[in-house]
């Protein structure tokens, strides 16, 4: 690990982790109503869309300074057939941790178990992750990740490049509500792209067809990373789902305000500032 | 298990961190200190501000009159810009020293940033994105709801043997309080006892301001057919919320407004947490431009006007009745709430 690193600081080379996950297509989960838990059959899976411009942004880093994208992943045995899609559009290697023990983690564990793949794939540079996955939608993990690893952080990115000048540092552009910021960071740090902000280049479907079996992604199990087992998973969760419910979407209020103007203008002020803060 | 740093019998008190701009509350802190109130009065304790920058001689004042019983404040010099790692080391400092039960964050890109790295040091759990929190009877702890899966599910999530309880909160979604005037409660000073890694992050600029693009507006008045050529109304009630002036297709093609400001299907599609409309029927062309909204006020003369269907506060009125007082009163209450828009 250690030798990469000084290898990558020689060259200028970066070595790139992109975290993805693969997530149930949000339009296909329902909820049963009588029991009150989630419907997962019959429902597909994939990428989770904003782990493509974390991908993206990656890939783009690399066509610039050289090295490497490895993907890393925490899932069941299945991901690794979306985790050879990150392959042939470009990634170099993929990491699958897959274990019954990370069964059920909340952000806690999951951060927990990320860093332990970082580190073990070793001499990273960059951690990228999306902004939030679509099925938990916390975007907490990225910050969790960095956390663990006691690196810098940057959220809701929408650039990122190398600072010019001596060491390895990096500029990220990060989208505020109404405006930005610019922050320079040592590496190695955890960057999380903002959802849409490039575009994702298509897949190789050549080198897909390629791709038979597990080639290109190596699965680490929790005995792999040395990972204690009551650390990890439902185990390791220090929140619990106490329930789930079906939204009622956009249904709206429809509540009649009456009364003079006077009156009517009364009873909107505060509904109006409640809504508008 | 990975035990938080202490369990629920030591804890006590709800906290929320506050966030400022320029030296002044933001508004999402009004609405958290609201709703801690609410939380700390059913366990019977006290709500807790924390603020953390390097000019804050306004907030605390302000924090009291919003709810707050206790000010907890950290100034130093390198917490002049909002940055998560020092930011992070002072608010984990004063949760070991004082334990609280409680810690609520606003689900702002700065809050978020915080909150997940604030949880996984403290080794507690954090429930994101709250529209709704609530105490479980019986046990004292806290039930925060959230969605999930593009917002089609909504999941009840609780952290029972963690501490604190952390969680952040969408903004928007609770009332900021009326503020109390001649409220006092302890001011205290945080002890900063920052880390060299603490500040290796540097912020080379930082640009918030109001931006005139109607799909990023959080308040938007909307004026229609019923209208008749004359904006100016809408557009004092825009600025008084802090908000932008939007029209529909036929109030652009009369000349009465600019194309710019077009709302709906070839128009802009909008997601602002308020829209009020104002004399505009609700053709299905036009409320595609809002249906995303938080909030939607409909104010028209016509008691059958399909707009009524698309709203949450219906006024079968004349708006330039209803506007007049109307910003009349928002002005009152910006008065007593510096900085409140």
């Amino acid at each position: 690990m250690a030798t990469s690193a000084r290898r990558n600081g020689k060259t200028g080379r970066l070595r790139l982790v992109v975290c993805t996950k693969v997530v149930p297509k949000p339009e296909e989960v329902h909820v049963d109503e009588a029991t009150r838990t989630l419907i997962r059959a019959n429902v597909r899976s994939e990428v989770n869309p904003s782990d493509l411009n974390a991908l993206e942004a990656a890939l783009a880093l690399r066509e610039q300074h050289g090295g490497q994208v490895l993907l890393l992943s925490m899932g069941p045995p299945m991901a690794v057939s979306y985790l050879q899609v990150l392959l042939a559009m470009g990634a170099d290697h993929a990491y699958l941790l897959s274990d019954r023990a990370f069964g059920g983690a909340d952000t806690l564990p999951t951060s927990l178990t990320l860093a332990a793949g970082v580190r073990k794939i070793g001499g990273v540079d960059v951690v990228l992750c999306g902004e939030e996955s679509s099925d938990g939608a916390t975007g907490q993990v990225p910050a969790g990740l960095a956390e663990w690893l006691d690196v810098p952080q940057a959220t809701y990115v929408s650039e990122l490049r190398r600072a010019s000048g001596s060491g390895r540092r990096l500029e990220v552009r990060r989208e505020l509500p109404g405006g930005h910021e610019w922050l320079r960071m040592p590496t190695p740090a955890v960057v999380s792209l903002k959802a849409r902000a490039n575009e994702p280049r298509f897949l190789d479907v050549g080198r897909l067809r390629r791709l038979a079996g597990q080639d290109g992604v190596t699965v680490w199990t929790a005995a792999d990373l040395e990972l204690e087992p009551d650390r990890l998973g439902l185990n390791g969760s220090a929140t619990v789902v106490a329930g789930v419910g079906r939204a009622t979407g956009s249904e709206r209020k429809r509540q009649r305000v009456a009364g003079s103007p006077d009156q009517e203008a009364e009873a909107l002020v505060s509904r109006m500032l409640a809504a508008s803060h | 298990m990975i035990p938080s740093w202490y369990g629920p019998e030591e804890a006590r008190g709800v906290w929320v961190y506050l966030e400022t701009a320029r030296g002044r509350l933001e508004n999402v802190s009004r609405e958290l200190l609201g709703i801690a109130r609410s939380l700390a009065d059913q366990l019977s304790t006290e709500v807790t501000g924390v603020v953390i920058g390097a000019d804050l001689q306004a907030v605390p004042s302000d924090a009291l009159a919003h709810g707050a019983d206790v000010v907890l404040l950290a100034e130093h010099p390198e917490l002049e810009a909002v940055r998560t790692e020092p930011f992070a080391r002072v608010l984990a400092d004063a949760v070991a020293a004082r334990k609280p039960d409680v810690l609520l964050l606003g689900a702002t890109p700065d809050g978020r940033d915080l909150a997940g790295r604030l949880a996984v040091r403290l080794r507690t759990g954090l429930t994101a994105d709250c529209i709704d929190l609530a105490i479980e009877p019986g046990t004292d702890v806290v039930l925060g709801h959230t969605t999930g899966f593009g917002g089609g599910v909504t999941a009840t999530i609780k952290c029972p043997r963690h501490r604190p309880q952390m969680a952040t909160v969408r903004p928007g979604v609770f009332p900021v309080p009326i503020p109390r005037s001649g409220q006092t409660g302890r001011v205290e000073r945080l002890p900063v006892h920052l880390r060299p890694e603490d500040t290796r992050v540097e912020v080379l600029e930082r640009v918030t301001e109001d931006q005139a693009d109607l799909t990023r507006a959080r308040v938007l008045v909307v004026g229609g057919r019923g209208v008749q050529g004359d904006f100016s109304l809408l557009e004092q009630l825009a600025s008084e919320l802090g908000g932008e002036v939007g029209a529909t297709r036929v109030a652009v093609d009369k000349g009465w407004i600019d194309r710019a400001r077009q709302i709906g299907q070839t128009g802009f599609v909008t997601r602002p947490d308020l829209a009020v409309v104002c004399g505009t029927s609700g053709a299905m062309q036009f409320t595609v431009g809002i249906k995303h909204a938080g909030t939607i006020v409909a104010i028209n003369v016509d008691p059958e006007a399909p707009i009524f269907e698309d709203a949450d506060y219906c006024v079968v009125d004349d708006f330039r009745r209803v506007v007049p007082p109307l910003i009349r009163k928002l002005q009152a209450v910006h008065e007593l709430t510096p900085g409140a828009r």
